[in-house]
């Protein structure tokens, strides 16, 4: 097992820049996932650190040695692809043991380390099957026992849960973190669904154009986004933004909304904003759950507003709504008996302490 | 209609109403309306295929004449003669060692082929194809030309290296090597262009997979690659081999089957001693030879195709 370092790491394609520059420290068994939207630069940022892509420019480290010009095979990593990529000609303890097999290691020790990983993944009874004779979810076992019979220095996983169904892939998921908190390999594992990010990772790396936006734990990402684009990234649904402008208004902070709407801003986060300037250009980012439906006992920081709800989605535990604030469209989500029905005025709650401001122009997150 | 049946009792009701069930039920069965919409094609085969096979073992049954059935005669007669076992023997060698190059060749450049940029491609896959595309009649005599003793392009070439000059087809042995030499330069593109399909058809994961697994490139080669292509390896090397043993054009228009029979195959000592000799019984004969040979081979190959195109 080992650390993995990328050292302003770029990758070209002729003209266009898929990778720009990352800088990225990955500690020795740390589960790391890089997540972002298609086009972002996160599966060749893999591929690179493991070797089927050339870099254009940086340095890759896999155990502080510099691997920029080391094969695949020489890296000592293994890779679970989005299709798995199983040799259909071969049985599955075939398929597990090949790299073992090339490497000439003694049958006695490739069964044994066969046997242990077939086991860890509930597969031996699979053992002598063809990959076609197999499911999805049991492929993808497979898939994960190749990698763990070589005991790599590394994992590399590129969405390998990206042709399940969605319950598959939740059973999955949670067979992938038990995997890892048994073998402790340093992980790093790319996928587009943020919900697989935050539910697996030590630390998230959210990539956007070919950069990072920003790299923490999965809770630091979702209570304190740095960008405009990781507030909105991670969450579901996602981060209302809101255009506003803030205002004094008789010794104290507020945030206008509309022309009607506007309230003033907890203390705590009156003093954090006061010396911004006072334009317009500013979004109000507050998430789907501080916006609620009204009732008597909120504390200090809630502010409650008269609206009329465009659509309304129940969903058993919750109901989301949506409405209009001059033309921003939003979403909050309210008890499922607290009477919200589509086309129906609603007074709802806002908890600005969890509010975020938003420089409009630079999406950063004030 | 059911009044009708009701005033015909009850047997001769049971017994309607079970037949048209059962047609019903036939034609309404998949397999049937499959035979039905196959069934001019069967006839077309029949008839282009079935009749002339019949005829020809018909045919091969006669006296030289073709006035009296002399039963197996034909073939004892063949038996009896060093000729025909040297024909059987060089059709073997022929259709093996040209398919097996053929075969070998197809996929070198194939691979060769699948490793230019996507943009080049084409143009190479136009090129390679040319001596596949030409009609062979027209082709062998360039080759006939090459090959000529006195005048010959690959023997003035080969007189600046001191060697020769080579009796390309006047020699025993440089003859045979000739024909099948000819047979590979027309048959390999064919083979390259079925290996290109299905190489293009590996996906490019395994690779991927292999080489993290730690293949080197001919370990790719041999444990991805090959599996992946060995139910088309057999298909095309099946129907090569089968063309291949029924080659006609290029033994006759380089060699005529000389020097002294040495580089006949089937299909133009046939055509000697049928049409030539004037034995058309003889030579329906010969040609029949091909299916015990053909079916044999085709057993062995096909053999594991069906199973192994399950795994895929």
């Amino acid at each position: 097992m080992a650390d993995v370092a990328l050292r302003k790491v770029v990758k070209r394609y002729d003209d266009v820049e898929a990778v720009r520059g990352i800088d990225l420290d990955i500690a020795d068994h740390e589960f790391i996932v890089l997540v972002g939207p298609s086009g972002c630069g996160k599966s060749t940022t893999l591929r690179m650190i493991a070797g089927l892509e050339d870099i254009s420019d940086g340095d890759i480290m896999i155990g502080g040695d510099i691997v920029n010009d080391v094969p695949p095979k020489d890296r000592d990593i293994a890779m679970v692809f989005q299709n798995y990529a199983l040799y259909p000609h071969m049985t599955v303890a075939e398929n597990m043991s090949f790299g073992l097999r090339l490497k000439h290691y003694p049958k006695a020790e490739i069964k044994a380390r066969v046997t242990e990983a077939a086991r860890l993944l509930d597969i031996t009874d699979l053992i002598d099957r063809k990959p076609k004779q197999l499911s999805g979810g049991q492929r993808q076992r497979v898939a994960m026992g190749r990698a763990i019979v070589r005991n790599p220095k590394v994992f590399l996983f590129d969405e390998p849960l990206s042709n399940l169904d969605a319950k598959l892939r939740v059973q999955m998921r949670i067979e992938i973190k038990k995997v890892h908190q048994k073998v402790r390999t340093t992980t790093v594992y790319v996928t587009h669904d943020q919900v697989e990010a935050m539910t697996l990772a030590d630390r998230v790396v959210v990539m956007n154009k070919g950069r990072i936006e920003q790299i923490g734990t999965p809770n630091e990402l979702y209570h304190k986004p740095a960008t405009r684009f990781v507030a909105g990234f991670i969450g579901s649904p996602a981060m209302n933004f809101i255009p506003c402008r803030l205002e004094d208004a008789g010794g104290t902070l507020q945030i206008r909304l509309t022309d009607r709407i506007a309230f003033a801003l907890p203390p705590a986060r009156a003093a954090r904003y006061n010396a911004l300037p006072r334009t317009d250009k500013l979004l109000l980012g507050i998430r789907p759950e501080h916006l609620t439906e009204s009732h008597a006992h909120f504390g200090p920081g809630v502010e409650t507003f008269e609206t009329v709800l465009d659509v309304t989605e129940p969903m058993g535990m919750e109901t989301l709504v949506y409405f209009g604030l001059d033309g921003t469209p939003i979403c909050g989500r309210v008890d499922p008996n607290a009477g919200a029905k589509d086309g129906a005025p609603m007074r709802l709650a806002m908890d600005l302490n969890n509010m975020h401001l938003l420089n409009e122009a630079t999406g950063v997150v004030l | 209609m059911a009044d009708a049946v009701v005033e015909q009792g009850p047997t001769v009701r049971a017994a309607r109403a079970r037949k048209s069930t059962s047609l019903r039920n036939a034609l309404g069965r998949k397999s049937t309306v499959a035979f039905f919409l196959t069934l001019p094609l069967i006839l077309l085969i029949a008839l282009l295929v079935l009749y002339p096979a019949v005829y020809s073992v018909h045919l091969a049954t006669l006296n030289k004449s073709m006035q009296k059935f002399v039963g197996f005669g034909n073939f004892l007669f063949l038996f009896k003669r060093d000729t025909f076992w040297m024909v059987v023997k060089q059709s073997c060698i022929f259709a093996v060692t040209a398919v097996f190059f053929k075969a070998l060749i197809g996929f070198i450049v194939a691979h060769f082929v699948h490793n230019i940029p996507a943009k080049g491609q084409r143009k190479w896959r136009g090129m390679l194809l040319v001596p596949w595309v030409i009609p062979p009649a027209m082709s062998t005599l360039a080759w006939l030309w090459l090959f000529d003793p006195s005048y010959s392009a690959f023997n003035y070439t080969l007189s600046f290296f001191g060697i020769g000059p080579i009796n390309w087809l006047g020699d025993n042995l440089w003859a045979r090597f000739s024909v099948i030499l000819v047979n590979i330069w027309y048959g390999a593109p064919f083979f390259m262009i079925m290996y290109l399909a299905a190489l293009k058809s590996v996906p490019d994961q395994l690779y991927e997979a292999a080489a993290i697994d730690g293949a080197n490139w001919w370990q790719k080669i041999w444990y991805v690659t090959l599996p992946m292509m060995r139910n088309i390896i057999a298909i095309t090397a099946l129907f090569s081999l089968i063309v291949t043993f029924a080659n006609f054009d290029i033994v006759r228009i380089l060699t005529s089957g000389g020097p002294l029979d040495q580089t006949h195959i089937f299909a133009t000592w046939a055509f000697k001693v049928g049409i030539e000799g004037s034995d058309i019984p003889l030579g329906a004969s010969v040609s029949l030879f091909m299916v015990p040979i053909l079916a044999i081979a085709a057993i062995f190959i096909l053999r594991d195709v069906s199973k192994r195109g399950n795994e895929a």
